[in-house]
């Protein structure tokens, strides 16, 4: 441990609860020092900010303005209208003048619907009703604000985090859990947003434990972070049931469910969710904007993105509102967006290539890696698997990667299943040490696409079918109740013709 | 000698009483075979196996009478599943069915719809909207994009369009053709 870690001369790891490990794991470089040596400064607003309507886990929002509407910071302009979505914020105040189809922050480089909003340079924010004291709402009026507000899981998968602080049939959660520990390399984002903002990552963490009537708070931050757990150590020094800690670093702890072994020693259930075993677990700049969204009425519109890799000459976080073109920000770092080899959003580990610079940060979006020609490993050849077990050493789910692998690329896909592909998290830790250089992930990629696929297909092959199926019968109801309307109509007229002899001709005729 | 005739006697008339209580109880309804077919086939009720749908031509390759590679929009996975249901050896699509194609849906150039219902007696599985004299519409989610209401079209106002890919539906490709964002220094 660095000096660092001597508080006013105690060694203030003392007395720390005890931690457990998961299985696996790996070391890779860290490349975070990069980002960390300029302040943060906020990132200059675009001629034209893109906000895309679906920046989280779920349904996209419904657009609420109309092209040519003004609009405050903000202001909402994309509705929820499903349980699991998340509204959209105006992140500075302008002009509506687009509502269409543009590239976004997605691995398949496809366009999504976006609001387009030219900027007026005034930056006037909406006045928003603050909340006196929190702990006078009650949890589900709390909860209904930080959906309001858009508020969603800023760790990277951007899940609605109103949903995540229901702990619904539970009468309260034992831990709450402030996710601190940002394993992946080159990501420092969550790094100085803790080292600026302890008090309010801490009120915000309060917050939290209300809605959820969680019993314990624990922040966990890895060891690679010493000012940002002394920063927040000594916020928490006089809160009761704040219990800071500090893991040494390993690739892939951030997990939810690695995290959860860390500090609690339990597992949580294949299929099951962390709540199911009275734990939630959040990230530390959700808290930052659950606090701001409670005491200052300020929904979410802006994030701390790390802009690093060789392409930038000046690597450091920005302070960015969503919307922003990744290609200002790599200009403004210092670097030319031309001589960008590849572009990364997210980690080298999780992240995915983008296809074009013009997209925008979205809520999800924490780092940005403008890679040149010199930052990229050559392709290496890939070369047959050896079944060495490398990967599943390092596999923190403790899934066999190789047997995985095997069936996937033969596209057994129940075989696949039944080895538990679900449970892979995609942390990259096999393709990472495979000596022959094998893209595994990529593999349970494509085969959890394919089932997917595959499901779809058989469900919607049952609906045909049973439309199918109505439609005969539907048709041969019909046929009968012709058949029979006809009987009855034969059947009365030959009793008319046994009356009245002389119609015949009319009989006939019909 | 005697009580052997006898117990053999005696036991065969309890496993015949069993075995004619059994095919009683447990009688099944209909045949579970075809329905196993019919599970695997795609449900488009194309009918380009030659059979007015799904599940009669399931019924004439349980009975013999149809092979397993006349389904081109099952493709090859479906011939596999059905080969492997079987026990049979997989073989080509027969090229007299069709190929395989990217699946479609039905669309309707409404201004040049005349209302005449024909397509609408053409679906088989009740995917398009309209009445006599009214403009008709197809329901994208249930097209099974069989192709059938194509050709009874008096104005050819429909056309069959590939269903657009969306942030949502796209998975990812098979690894050789991925982009791989990883192998940092």
């Amino acid at each position: 441990m660095s000096a660092n870690l001597y508080h006013d001369g105690v060694d203030i790891l003392h007395g720390q609860r005890r931690l457990w490990s998961f299985h696996g794991g790996i070391h890779p470089p860290q490349h975070k020092h990069e980002s960390t040596n300029l302040p943060v400064i906020r990132a200059k607003l675009p001629e034209r900010l893109i906000l895309p309507l679906h920046q989280h886990i779920g349904e996209p929002a419904e657009p609420i303005v109309q092209v040519g509407d003004k609009v405050l910071k903000g202001q909402m302009i994309g509705r929820a209208q499903e349980f699991l979505s998340a509204p959209v914020h105006a992140s500075t105040s302008g002009t509506v003048v687009d509502i269409g189809d543009y590239a976004v922050p997605h691995p398949s480089g496809l366009n999504a619907t976006c609001i387009v909003i030219e900027p007026d340079g005034e930056d006037r924010g909406l006045e928003h009703p603050r909340v006196g004291d929190y702990l006078q709402l009650a949890p589900s009026a709390l909860r209904n604000l930080i959906r309001d507000a858009g508020i969603v899981g800023l760790g990277g998968a951007g899940f609605p985090s109103y949903i995540k602080l229901n702990p619904g049939k539970l009468d309260g959660i034992d831990t709450l859990i402030l996710n601190g520990i940002e394993c992946e390399p080159y990501i420092t984002c969550d790094d100085m947003l803790m080292r600026e903002y302890p008090r309010e990552i801490i009120a915000g963490l309060r917050v939290m434990q209300h809605a959820l009537q969680a019993r314990v708070c624990v922040i966990a931050i890895e060891d690679n972070k010493p000012e940002a757990f002394r920063a927040l150590h000594d916020a928490a020094l006089h809160e009761a049931g704040i219990d800071v800690i500090l893991c040494p670093t390993v690739y892939p702890q951030g997990g939810e469910k690695q995290l959860i072994r860390v500090i609690t020693g339990k597992e949580v259930p294949a299929n099951g969710l962390a709540i199911h075993i009275g734990i939630v677990c959040h990230n530390v700049a959700t808290a930052l904007a659950v606090h701001r969204a409670v005491q200052d009425g300020q929904p979410l519109v802006s994030r701390y993105v790390t802009v690093t890799g060789g392409g930038v000459s000046q690597p450091r976080n920005l302070d960015v509102a969503f919307g922003t073109p990744v290609r200002d920000l790599i200009i403004q770092c210092g670097g030319d967006p031309a001589a960008v080899k590849r572009l990364v959003m997210g980690g080298p580990m999780m992240g995915y290539a983008l296809h074009s610079d013009a997209v925008p940060v979205i809520k999800t979006t924490n780092c940005i890696i403008a890679a040149t020609e010199a930052d990229i490993v050559p392709p290496r050849p890939v070369m047959p698997c050896i079944r060495c077990g490398a990967c599943a050493d390092a596999c923190p789910v403790m899934l066999l990667p190789q047997q995985l692998y095997w069936y996937a690329h033969t596209n057994d896909l129940d075989k696949v299943q039944e080895y538990n592909l679900f449970d892979c998290i995609e942390c990259g830790c096999c393709s990472y040490v495979c000596p022959s250089n094998i893209p595994l992930v990529q593999y349970y990629r494509y085969a959890k696409g394919a089932i997917w696929i595959k499901e779809r297909e058989h469900e919607q092959a049952d609906i045909a079918r049973q439309r199918h199926e109505f439609r005969l019968d539907r048709l041969a109801r019909e046929k009968a109740e012709r058949e029979a309307r006809r009987r009855l109509k034969k059947a009365s007229l030959a009793k008319n013709q046994d009356n009245t002899p002389h119609t015949e001709e009319a009989v006939d005729n019909d | 000698m005697l009580a052997a005739v006898l117990s053999l006697g005696v036991m065969s008339v309890v496993f015949g009483l069993l075995l004619g209580f059994a095919a009683v109880r447990f009688k099944v309804e209909g045949d579970p075979l075809v329905d196993k077919i019919d599970a695997i086939l795609p449900q488009t009720q194309c009918g380009q196996c030659g059979y007015p749908g799904c599940r009669p031509y399931a019924t004439a390759i349980a009975s013999g009478a149809a092979d397993i590679n006349q389904c081109p929009p099952g493709g090859e996975a479906g011939i596999l599943a059905l080969a492997d249901l079987l026990g049979r050896d997989p073989k080509p699509l027969n090229p007299e069915n069709g190929q395989v194609k990217e699946k479609m849906v039905a669309a309707i150039d409404e201004p040049r719809c005349i209302g005449c219902t024909l397509c609408i007696q053409a679906c088989p599985v009740d995917a398009i909207l309209g009445a006599a004299k009214q403009m008709h519409t197809v329901i994208e989610q249930e097209c099974t994009g069989c192709d059938l209401c194509v050709a009874p079209c008096p104005v050819d106002c429909i056309s069959m369009v590939p269903i657009a890919q969306t942030i949502d539906s796209w998975r990812w490709p098979a690894p050789e053709k991925a982009r791989i964002a990883g192998s940092y220094r």
